[in-house]
């Protein structure tokens, strides 16, 4: 599915802050399977979606999607492929434009647009529909601005946005970090019932260990650009990577 | 009543303006300051077509076409070589200077001699018929496929890389279409002032922001009024005043201080006075007012 082979990457070559994040990495992430990747700040989490969906670019190695390599297109042609979501509910929309209308333009990613009408009376039903199944009461706010949702609203929104014409990939970006507890619970019961109905494969950051083992089906690790812990998620549990998380620290601060 | 038709007409033909810095200050949300520039410009093509025998509807349509260039100069300039939009725009209106002199090889030409558009019926309702014809076309315009991406693209760029779609394409193709606008407008005015002159564009992004600042202080939460519509009643009533100002016994070298004392008014009264009479927060909260339009972030 998503092959990621000898990568490597690194800042500010040449300074004395020179960082070799990732040096020959290597990834395989299976299909329709949800991945979800932890690790400390600085690691190479958000570093990897990046570079998986171009909007950093690689030094060497050779991203394959689906058997083609990918790391030398553009970040709006992998964009075809890949949906994403970020931790900013207002990046995955456009907040002045109604529901309506960013869905309808969500619906015509990949297509080519011209100049036709994007609003089209007859797809009002299949949006309905859609925003039905989502449970958020949406469906009756068709032609309410965006920026007028709450944060919870607008990132189940941005996530129905990113799968709506079934990408190959999906990568969320810690898409629950910017919510409260219980919000970020409604929106990652929603992101699991999405991906289980769209079979999408899946690769998600979290910061939150529990929420990563619940809604994943494999847990990476990342430390230093590298993989420090690659498990099925219910063959681990917290409190094991907890320990793990205080053992790298201890490390170090030794 | 003289006076106020003459303002009615420069406030047309200033809503073609208008409507063209709508496109990039308040839909893309970037700063084109090239305008100064494009405005002769626009005046200046159209004067070397028309005494070269070309018919004026043509040669104001070039007018149009060539100054869409200067859009493409100006976002040329700020994508592909990173340069502020800002100094972009400056740049451009800089270059713009230099060109408007070798078209015609003169400051000055005079129109007089050559037909106009204005010749073939009333001035004022050719104006109408062209203001309103253009705003249809930009409304229907930005409800296309292509113009709600343009707009999106002023919203959030990331949304529309995302779709698959180079934002940086409709970046250009706002700049091109505002500046080609702000030529046409340009052509207009030397026209119906019967000559091209260089310094006829000192003053007129005043004058285009003046416009957008006014049509957005009216009616400020009614989505149905459109941001077109807002630039062509801010023009007129823009110039209107300015007649009114020199009526009341101002000299027309005042102009230019009238022009930004009435910018100043109306903005003091859209962030000071709303929230000294509580009017803002008394009803419906600062959040609505913003609902149909989007105000121009720097002021």
């Amino acid at each position: 599915m998503l092959k990621v082979q000898n990568l490597s990457k690194s800042f500010n070559v040449g300074t004395e802050n020179e960082i070799n994040l990732f040096n020959r990495f290597n990834l395989n992430i299976e299909e329709h399977k949800c991945t979800a990747i932890i690790g400390s700040n600085g690691c190479g989490k958000s570093t990897l979606l990046n570079m998986i969906a171009g909007s950093v670019p690689i030094d060497s190695g050779e991203i394959i999607l689906n058997g083609e390599d990918i790391s030398k297109l553009k970040e709006e042609e992998r964009a075809i492929h890949i949906g994403r979501v970020y931790q900013d509910p207002s990046l995955g929309v456009s907040p002045a434009l109604t529901i309506l209308e960013n869905m309808s333009l969500a619906d015509k990613k990949g297509e080519k647009f011209g100049l036709k009408r994007l609003i089209r009376k007859e797809n009002n039903e299949k949006y309905e529909e859609i925003l039905k199944a989502l449970g958020l009461g949406l469906e009756n706010k068709l032609n309410t601005r965006v920026k007028f949702l709450s944060g919870g609203q607008r990132q189940s929104l941005s996530l129905l946005m990113a799968a709506m014409k079934h990408p190959d990939l999906l990568l969320l970006d810690e898409h629950t970090a910017a919510l409260d507890p219980k919000t970020s619970h409604v929106v990652m019961r929603k992101t699991k019932e999405l991906l289980s109905n769209y079979k999408i494969t899946t690769i998600m950051i979290s910061h939150n260990m529990k929420d990563a083992i619940e809604y994943s089906d494999r847990i990476i690790m990342l430390d230093k650009g590298e993989i420090a812990l690659d498990k099925r998620s219910c063959d681990v549990s917290e409190e094991e990577l907890l320990a793990i998380y205080k053992a790298k620290l201890e490390e170090q601060i030794a | 009543m003289k006076l106020i038709i003459t303002s009615l007409e420069q406030g047309l033909i200033f809503a073609i303006l208008g409507m063209g810095v709508i496109l990039t200050f308040k839909v893309l949300g970037e700063s084109d300051l090239s305008v100064e520039g494009t405005f002769p410009f626009g005046a200046f093509i159209f004067a070397k077509f028309v005494s070269m025998g070309f018919n004026p509807i043509a040669s104001t349509a070039l007018a149009f076409c060539l100054g869409t260039l200067a859009g493409l100069m100006t976002s040329t300039l700020f994508i592909k070589l990173k340069i502020k939009p800002i100094l972009a725009g400056i740049l451009t209106m800089t270059m713009l200077y230099s060109i408007n002199l070798r078209i015609n090889g003169k400051a000055n030409v005079p129109l007089f001699n050559y037909d106009s558009v204005f010749d073939s019926g009333s001035t004022l309702i050719i104006l109408i018929v062209l203001v309103i014809a253009i705003k249809l076309i930009i409304d229907l315009f930005l409800k296309t496929e292509t113009g709600y991406l343009l707009v999106a693209t002023g919203d959030n760029e990331t949304l529309v890389r995302s779709l698959g779609v180079n934002s940086n394409k409709y970046k250009v193709m706002g700049f091109m279409l505002a500046n080609g606008l702000i030529a046409l407008s340009g052509a207009l005015m030397s026209q119906y002032q019967g000559f091209a002159d260089i310094t006829m564009g000192t003053g007129v992004m005043v004058v285009g922001l003046a416009s957008i600042i006014i049509g957005d202080t009216i009616k400020k939460n009614a989505s149905w009024f459109k941001n077109t519509s807002r630039a062509i009643v801010g023009a007129t009533i823009y110039k209107i005043m300015g007649g009114i100002a020199i009526d009341l016994g101002l000299a027309p070298t005042d102009l230019k201080a009238i022009s930004a004392f009435i910018v100043i008014a109306f903005i003091a009264y859209n962030n000071v006075a709303l929230d000294l009479f509580g009017k803002a927060s008394k009803k419906e909260g600062r959040e609505l007012n913003v609902k149909g339009t989007k105000p121009i972030k720097e002021f």
